[in-house]
């Protein structure tokens, strides 16, 4: 992977007499990878995000991006090269919405014909409908105006993107939308993008990798969310990530990651015999039966010998997950419905079961890679 | 002399037909001097304004002179200026130019304080040069409170005007006095109802020709007169 954002020995001192504001901080971002900076307030992270379209001038250090150093552009140049979005989102009240995600273009002298395309273009891509588009942004709500900001933010189509908490003003339900979709949005355009965010669980969803600062504009760990997860670097990453470091890691992962599971479940064809072989095996009262690889029930020990499994009369499962849940659904579906294993089921067929005890032991530290 | 209601009506008609001249003379001379000095305060006020703004430590001298220039009684700066400038319309102008600046200038520092931080940080994201900044982000988004100042002044400076009559400019005032120097009302119910006309014309029409400007200000419009 190309670098596509390198910091070096970068230094920020507001004035002579407080300490730096980043101290000489070395951090690289490779081609098409979100990194998110986060830690405490004053820890200098946006600050940081600012030397990079130089909103602040760094007092030391280098910063190159796409491997030029950014002092040798011109500014403006600089900056139409790279899409930021922040928290307030910054939109202009006086300019229409399509206006507003015109700007870029605009600037670059695009014609209108293309500025129009790429406005309808944008406007799909961040899930905005097409009549807001000559709305003002006063008559738009928080998480409407958070997806203008982003197109805005899109319109040159800018290799690098900024984004300072950009989800920090929205309520905490259109916020998982907008990082579900900024999530989708990456998968298809594999911008290299800096997250500004103080919130871990945000940084946990979205990141590549997490670069976790300290105050005084150090990074403490840049890692892999799991990893940061899994190892905290020091003390003060472990208090960061939290006592329930564990159960943020079960989002991580999803329920097709983990080894194959075939539980007590039998096909229907099985006899009693075997039926009782594989319910001692597993130290089940239950048993599961697929019919043609499709799950087909639940069946109690003692109803065994009643009938044939074929006739069996079964209950139907009540914890079912996909393979593309999240260890962190799987573990609350076998809670919430009071039992110990979930079936995989993915668009009817039998994908094998989950349990606890499974997905303990994909976490744990002996087996790092899932 | 106690003239009888029947020889000295309120409103003489006959008056309004044959001055009719005269009137719209000083009607036109009124609009003139208003509209005049409300420009060259634009003007003066956009000056002090941007130094206010740009240098933090001349806001306040600045805003202090402009209310120490409104609290002189409007007849004293009248006649003070005559020995230097005699009679002519720059004797009326200057002083009326005077008065806008307190709110012109307020204004004007207003509304450019009002610009929300990181809408300019958002434009400076983008790459927008200062000057793209300043005209097409900045002034637009001030527009509201410069508006609301600009009627102010404009309906002070209508009212303002009638007093220039005592150094011989005041437009519709020269009627209102010529009124009471012979007790003869009719001029001066003419003169007082067309300035008042006047100011309410010109303050419709900016806020007309401002909501035609500015669409997107239609329902967040700041209050007139807003201070820093």
């Amino acid at each position: 992977m190309a670098t596509a954002i390198r910091l070096a020995g970068v230094t920020k001192r507001f004035d002579d007499r407080s300490p730096p504001a980043v101290d000489s901080l070395d951090l690289e971002v490779g081609e098409g990878e979100l990194v998110a900076l986060i830690g405490p307030s004053g820890c200098g992270k946006t600050t940081t995000l600012r030397m990079i379209n130089r909103l602040v001038e760094p007092t030391a250090g280098r910063i190159e991006v796409a491997g030029v150093d950014v002092r040798s552009v011109p500014l403006t140049e600089l900056r139409r090269g790279i899409g930021y979005v922040i928290q307030q989102v910054g939109l202009f009240p006086h300019r229409t919405v399509a206006q507003n995600v015109a700007t870029v273009p605009r600037t670059l002298g695009w014609d209108r014909g293309r500025i129009a395309e790429r406005v309808a273009e944008l406007a799909s891509l961040v899930g905005l409908d097409p009549s807001l588009l000559d709305r003002y942004p006063d008559e738009l709500s928080g998480g409407q105006q958070q997806r203008v900001g982003v197109a805005r933010a899109l319109a040159a189509d800018p290799p690098v993107l900024l984004m300072d908490e950009p989800f920090g003003a929205v309520d905490p339900i259109v916020r998982a939308r907008l990082q579900d979709e900024l999530s989708d949005l990456q998968r298809r355009l594999h911008k290299t993008i800096v997250l500004v965010t103080h919130d871990l669980d945000e940084a946990i969803r979205l990141a590549d990798r997490i670069a976790l600062m300290n105050v005084g504009g150090v990074i403490e760990q840049h890692a892999t969310p799991d990893e940061l997860l899994r190892s905290p670097a020091n003390e003060f990453v472990e208090e960061f990530v939290g006592e329930d470091r564990g159960m943020k890691r079960l989002r991580l992962h999803t329920v097709g990651e983990l080894p194959f599971l075939q539980g007590p479940v039998v096909d229907e064809s099985a006899d009693a015999e075997e039926a009782e072989r594989v319910l001692d095996r597993h130290g089940s009262d239950w048993l599961g039966v697929t019919r043609d690889g499709v799950f087909a029930g639940w069946l109690p020990r003692a109803r065994l010998a009643e009938r044939p499994l074929r006739d069996a009369r079964l209950e139907l499962p009540a914890a079912q997950v996909t393979s593309s849940s999240t260890l962190h659904t799987a573990v609350e579906v076998i809670m919430a419905s009071n039992t110990s294993v979930a079936i995989i089921d993915d668009g009817g067929r039998f994908g094998g079961v989950v349990t606890l005890e499974h997905v303990r032991e994909a976490l744990a530290p002996a087996a790092t890679e899932v | 002399m106690l003239p009888a209601q029947a020889t000295n009506p309120i409103l003489r008609w006959e008056y309004l037909v044959d001055e009719w001249d005269q009137i719209s003379e000083a009607l036109l001379q009124h609009l003139r001097l208003t509209v005049v000095s409300v420009l060259i305060g634009v003007a003066l006020a956009a000056v002090l304004g941007t130094a206010a703004l740009r240098f933090g430590w001349a806001a306040q001298p600045i805003t202090t002179v402009a209310a120490v220039i409104y609290t002189i009684p409007s007849v004293a700066l009248f006649g003070i200026l005559v020995p230097y400038t005699g009679l002519s319309m720059w004797t009326a102008v200057i002083p009326l130019v005077g008065y806008t600046l307190l709110v012109l200038v307020t204004n004007f520092v207003a509304g450019f304080r009002s610009v929300p931080t990181e809408v300019r940080d958002a434009a400076d994201g983008m790459g927008m040069t200062r000057v793209r900044r300043v005209l097409g982000v900045e002034l637009p988004i001030a527009a509201p409170y410069l508006v609301a100042g600009i009627r102010i002044a404009t309906v002070s400076t209508v009212g303002l005007v009638t007093v220039a009559a005592i150094i011989g400019q005041g437009g519709l005032g020269r009627l209102i006095l010529d009124g009471l120097r012979r007790s003869f009302w009719t001029p001066m119910v003419v003169g007082s109802v067309l300035s008042i006309l006047l100011a309410l014309v010109l303050d419709v029409a900016i806020q007309f020709v401002g909501a035609r400007l500015m669409p997107w200000a239609r329902r967040h419009a700041p209050r007139r007169g807003a201070t820093p």
